[in-house]
């Protein structure tokens, strides 16, 4: 691990003051960060220690909730407005990582995790052009089961790692962001950003930007919602496919959805298309074939990960029979 | 800037470098907790903050300045050992032993997760509040302390016997 000196933030202003410095990274629970750290991928000067700021889950006026980014995964699983208004979100989270990590992982951080992409681990004897831009990628041509097939570029296949954020893009989640200049908002969907040309550069978080807290809205849908993961062992591992949804049924009819996926591309992947297609339909399995063909229907395979595709449409259409079948 | 473990005053060390786990190994000679992969992946390293389990391995001891460290040494002592150290004797939860301060550190605050219903993934309905352990729960609960030598079946009769049906 390279020297780095070590701060706490006393507020956001603090923070933003010591975290623009070059060099400087903001430091959640580190169960990332330190790790990235350890194997010299991540080298910073200054680590600044958020977590003594906002980890408060407030009600909204709309029924919503605004979560301090400091707030840990556990706590925001085990809230019982999560667990009663935002069921996928409390299954998701308890699906990543194992509890002593839960306990420990920031919402923010959670957010900036890293992909597990074996190559951009292998500091040593792989290219990478995340780690380095413009070395090469050999993700690629390489053992590429677990990688993108959604959204991957000719730059990098790595995928998002998060189960959290899988849920947050379903339930049109913002996140909250400040600096020395002001604060900002943007949608989850919209906080990651392409990997063509550019892989390191994961968000469209400014340098020294800092995320304050994520919004959810009010979404009476989102009580009758999941998250189904799939992955080689039972518990304890990241994702090969992962399902966000919520189902709201009318009369038989889908009167309204949300569907996002994990596992498949950069960023956790909501599918506004395949909502689109099931608004209206009759809510059973054929209609949910047809979205979860309409989901996929961009996906380009590499060499060992095409059974991702029929795997990722099996779980949306389960995930969504079974929220079917809990509202008959 | 200090710390507590095991109910004594430490001081954190001046390189923030240090690990949680290499202060309480290295600089403190508590052997009891134990270096596995040293990347978060196995369970081995697992220590109680503040009476919640969390990875010696993936902290950096200077983030856990105020807070109070409880390791396996401060659970119990040969003569007066945890009722749990005392059931994983009785059940065969080990053979070589190298996970189970960690399997035995995580079971304790397991337990109150469970109190306080914290869902695991695994629990059919997350809004319930009161959770009961069962084996499937418990499994869940447990998949992040590892055991190599496969001593699964010893490990959970022993915090079933110890904690079984845990719920308020």
């Amino acid at each position: 691990m390279k020297p780095f000196t070590y701060a706490r933030a006393a507020d956001a202003g603090d923070a933003i003051r010591r975290g623009s410095v070059p060099g400087a990274r903001y430091l959640g629970g580190g169960t990332n960060l330190v790790d990235l750290m350890r194997e010299t991928i991540e080298r910073p000067a200054a680590l600044i220690d958020v977590t003594g700021l906002s980890d408060g889950i407030t009600e909204q006026p709309d029924g919503g909730l605004l979560i301090g980014a400091a707030t840990r995964n556990t706590a925001l699983a085990e809230h019982r407005l999560v667990r009663t208004r935002y069921p996928m979100l409390a299954r998701a989270i308890v699906s990543g990582a194992s509890a002593q990590i839960r306990n420990v992982a920031t919402v923010g951080g959670n957010l900036l995790q890293r992909t597990r992409c074996v190559y951009f681990y292998d500091e040593e004897g792989s290219r990478c052009n995340k780690r380095r831009p413009g070395t090469g990628c050999d993700a690629i041509g390489g053992f590429n089961r677990m990688h993108a097939i959604l959204g991957a570029s000719p730059d990098c296949v790595a995928v998002h790692p998060s189960d959290m954020c899988v849920a947050l893009a379903a339930l049109d989640a913002v996140v909250h962001l400040a600096d020395a200049s002001g604060r900002r908002s943007v949608n989850l969907t919209e906080l990651y950003s392409l990997p063509d040309g550019r892989p390191d550069i994961e968000t469209v978080l400014e340098p020294g930007e800092l995320i304050t807290a994520v919004e959810l809205p009010g979404l009476p849908i989102a009580a009758r919602s999941s998250y189904r993961k799939v992955r080689d062992r039972a518990s304890y591992a990241f994702a090969i496919i992962s399902v966000a949804a919520a189902l709201d049924i009318e009369d038989g009819r889908v009167n309204d959805v949300r569907l996002a996926l994990g596992g498949v591309a950069y960023r956790p992947w909501r599918a506004w298309a395949a909502e689109a297609a099931l608004r209206g339909e009759p809510a059973g399995e054929a209609a949910f074939a047809a979205a979860a063909d309409i989901a996929l229907a961009g996906a380009q395979p590499l060499k060992h990960n095409g059974f991702k595709i029929e795997l990722a449409k099996r779980t949306l259409v389960g995930v969504l029979g079974e929220l079917a079948g809990a509202a008959a | 800037m200090s710390l507590t473990v095991n109910g004594s005053a430490v001081s954190l060390p001046d390189d923030p470098r240090v690990s949680l786990l290499d202060l309480l190994r290295e600089y403190l000679r508590l052997p009891g907790t134990k270096k596995g992969c040293d990347q978060g992946a196995c369970g081995a390293c697992t220590v109680l903050a503040d009476s919640q389990r969390i990875l010696s391995c993936l902290a950096l001891a200077v983030q856990f300045d105020g807070r109070e460290i409880c390791t396996v040494e401060g659970l119990g002592e040969p003569g007066a050992l945890h009722l749990l150290q005392q059931a994983f004797i009785e059940h065969d939860g080990f053979q070589c032993g190298y996970c189970t301060p960690g399997q035995i550190c995580s079971a304790i605050a397991m337990v109150e997760e469970v109190r306080r219903a914290v869902p695991s993934y695994v629990t059919l309905d997350v809004a319930a509040d009161n959770i009961v352990l069962d084996r499937d729960e418990l499994r869940e609960r447990m998949s992040g302390n590892l055991c190599r030598c496969g001593a699964y079946n010893g490990i959970v009769d022993a915090i079933l016997e110890t904690f079984g049906g845990a719920a308020r």
